[in-house]
């Protein structure tokens, strides 16, 4: 097993620990931080899988860049959200979905 | 040379821009006057495609692989005519509207203009990372205007749409990780020979979480639990543009991903899509017939015309299943724009929210009223309407294949969809003693009625589209 592919499963795990995180966790601040293992998940695998031999392939590493520059706007939007919502309700948790 | 594609996208950005600097609430007539010229250069792409082919541009004369490329079908011409088609009277519709919500408009236009932005980039984008960037920018600007009221209400709905939709770019993007993995290459005009049925499971397993993360940026049912508050909270033109638009965004690129580089691994899991979608159509139209609220009603109605667009995949590729699944995607995005906007306005008038209270509503508002039942001619499938031409296209296509079952799930839709309209309709016509209706501008009623009437309309010119839409991609494959 190459390092590259090392990385990669760690990757995976992080991806799928995250999606459990933001399906099942109810706190939105904790919810955004595993978003954000999420993200960082998928990177790795991006970047990991994609080590095929000793020089790093430059493509994935500016996709990387590209797409932690779209998580931070999605964590700030999401941080100045949940800052309102904390604001107006006073709880850290969304209520049960009420339909109508 | 002007090339439309690259304007396409400037144009909203610059537009967006200066309406944020002209600070909160104004931007509305540049706005206005971007649109226009975009919806001149969607309909002067169309007619280059018709002449010459498929169009292509390399952003900033760097080509693929360094570079950008964006490309020109026509699925991405007839997506990109629908945006700017539904767009403008959205606009016109929204700067009357708000000039009485002054708090909800606050950053409306800039908002509105990088969702459009981000709508046109990814229409026209050619390759699976750029696709990713765009359909983020879409997801966070249409957060962004679900959120824009300001009330808990609608920071609830907010944070529950937001959660979603990066769930489901999340699964996106953790796909596109593995197809550079096992391919080295995120073109898709390179991945399409790549791509065989002996594919490694590396692929289908990205095949797979691609398709479910944008099922549920989609709201396919079981997925659809976020949409209904977003879209029946938000301000009448933010729900319209959401509805008719934005969901649409993330079916074509499953669309657009099913027909190119996937196509070879498609076979039987077809049959899941249409599955969902049969049951997106009764499940939406139940809780529509049922709904207190006339918005949710019509947010649940988008769940449940969203289910007709995935009922098309067991029939793909054939050219009628694809261009059933694209007038359907008009039928609807012209329908449910003119609905939420006769609905905005029967909220203002009668200053109350519940299907009950339109009681007599008709008689002081029949312009809003025809809008409405004309839009919903277009839901429920009657001739000549748009949403006609796509029901019997699609059971034309079921039948020739013989899959009866979605015909049949296709007409059951459209009996529902009479249900919950003439709901709406009989309240209204009753005789009732009206309370005090406030007045509304007219303006807000003709931009329903337009956009009505198109959605009706187009179904006497569906040729010309069909046409566009028969426009192969550059390198042959459709």
């Amino acid at each position: 097993m190459t390092s590259g592919l090392i990385f990669a499963f760690a990757g995976a795990a992080l991806f799928a620990m995250g999606v459990a995180g933001v399906l099942l966790i109810d706190h939105l601040l904790r919810r955004i931080l595993a978003f954000n293992l999420m993200g960082s998940g998928a990177f790795l695998v991006l970047v990991g899988l994609a080590q095929r031999s000793d020089a790093a392939d430059p493509v994935p590493q500016a996709m990387v860049l590209t797409g932690i520059v779209v998580a931070v706007a999605a964590t700030a939007l999401a941080l100045g959200l949940v800052r309102r919502f904390h604001g107006l309700t006073g709880k850290m948790e969304l209520p049960v979905a009420d339909d109508d | 040379m002007i090339d439309p594609m690259v304007w396409l996208i400037v144009l909203p950005l610059a537009w967006a821009c200066f309406a944020f600097l002209l600070g909160p609430g104004r931007g509305a007539r540049p706005a206005i006057a971007g649109l226009a010229v975009q919806l001149l250069l969607a309909l002067q792409l169309a007619a280059g495609l018709n002449d010459s082919g498929a169009g292509a541009h390399a952003i900033g004369g760097w080509g693929a692989p360094l570079g950008i490329d964006l490309a020109a079908d026509g699925l991405s011409v007839a997506m990109l005519l629908l945006t700017q088609v539904v767009v403008l009277p959205l606009a016109i519709y929204a700067r009357t509207y708000f000039a009485s919500y002054a708090a909800e408009a606050r950053y409306f236009w800039p908002l509105a203009g990088f969702l459009i932005a981000g709508l046109n980039a990814l229409f026209l984008s050619a390759d699976l990372f750029n696709l990713y960037v765009t359909l983020e920018l879409v997801g966070l600007a249409a957060v962004g205007l679900v959120a824009a009221g300001g009330g808990a209400k609608q920071i609830t709905a907010a944070l529950r749409y937001l959660f979603a939709t990066l769930l489901g770019s999340g699964a996106y993007l953790l796909g596109v990780a593995l197809i550079y993995g096992a391919y080295g290459t995120v073109s898709i005009p390179t991945l399409l020979p790549l791509v065989t049925a002996e594919a490694p499971d590396v692929v289908r397993l990205a095949g797979g979480l691609m398709l479910a993360g944008l099922m549920l940026k989609t709201a396919l049912f079981p997925f659809h639990f976020w949409l209904p508050p977003a879209h029946g909270g938000a301000p009448a033109p933010v729900s319209a543009l959401l509805s008719a638009l934005v969901v649409k965004a993330s079916f074509y690129l499953i669309l657009r991903l099913w027909l190119g580089p996937f196509a070879p691994l498609a076979g039987i899991i077809a049959w899941l899509p249409a599955l969902l979608g049969a049951a997106a159509i009764f499940w939406g139209s139940y809780q529509a017939i049922c709904a207190r609220r006339i918005k949710m009603l019509v947010a649940y109605s988008t769940v449940a015309q969203l289910g007709y667009l995935f009922l098309i995949f067991p029939l793909l590729p054939t050219e009628g299943a694809l261009q059933a699944g694209i007038m359907q995607a008009y039928a609807h995005g012209l329908a449910k724009a003119a609905m939420f906007a006769a609905a905005g306005v029967l909220i203002e008038a009668t200053g109350q929210d519940t299907v009950e209270g339109l009681a007599g509503a008709a008689q002081q508002l029949p312009l809003t009223l025809f809008a409405f039942g004309l839009a919903g001619i277009t839901l429920m499938g009657l001739p000549p309407s748009a949403g006609f031409l796509a029901k019997w296209q699609l059971i034309e296509a079921a039948l020739a294949q013989g899959h009866w079952i979605i015909a049949v799930a296709a007409l059951a839709g459209g009996l529902l969809a009479a249900v919950y309209v003439f709901r709406v309709l009989r309240q209204a016509f009753l005789l009732a003693p009206v309370g005090d209706v406030r007045p509304v501008p007219r303006m807000l009623e003709w931009m329903a009625l337009l956009l009505a009437a198109a959605s009706v309309l187009l179904g006497l010119r569906g040729v010309e589209l069909m046409q566009l839409l028969g426009v192969p991609a550059m390198g042959g494959a459709s």
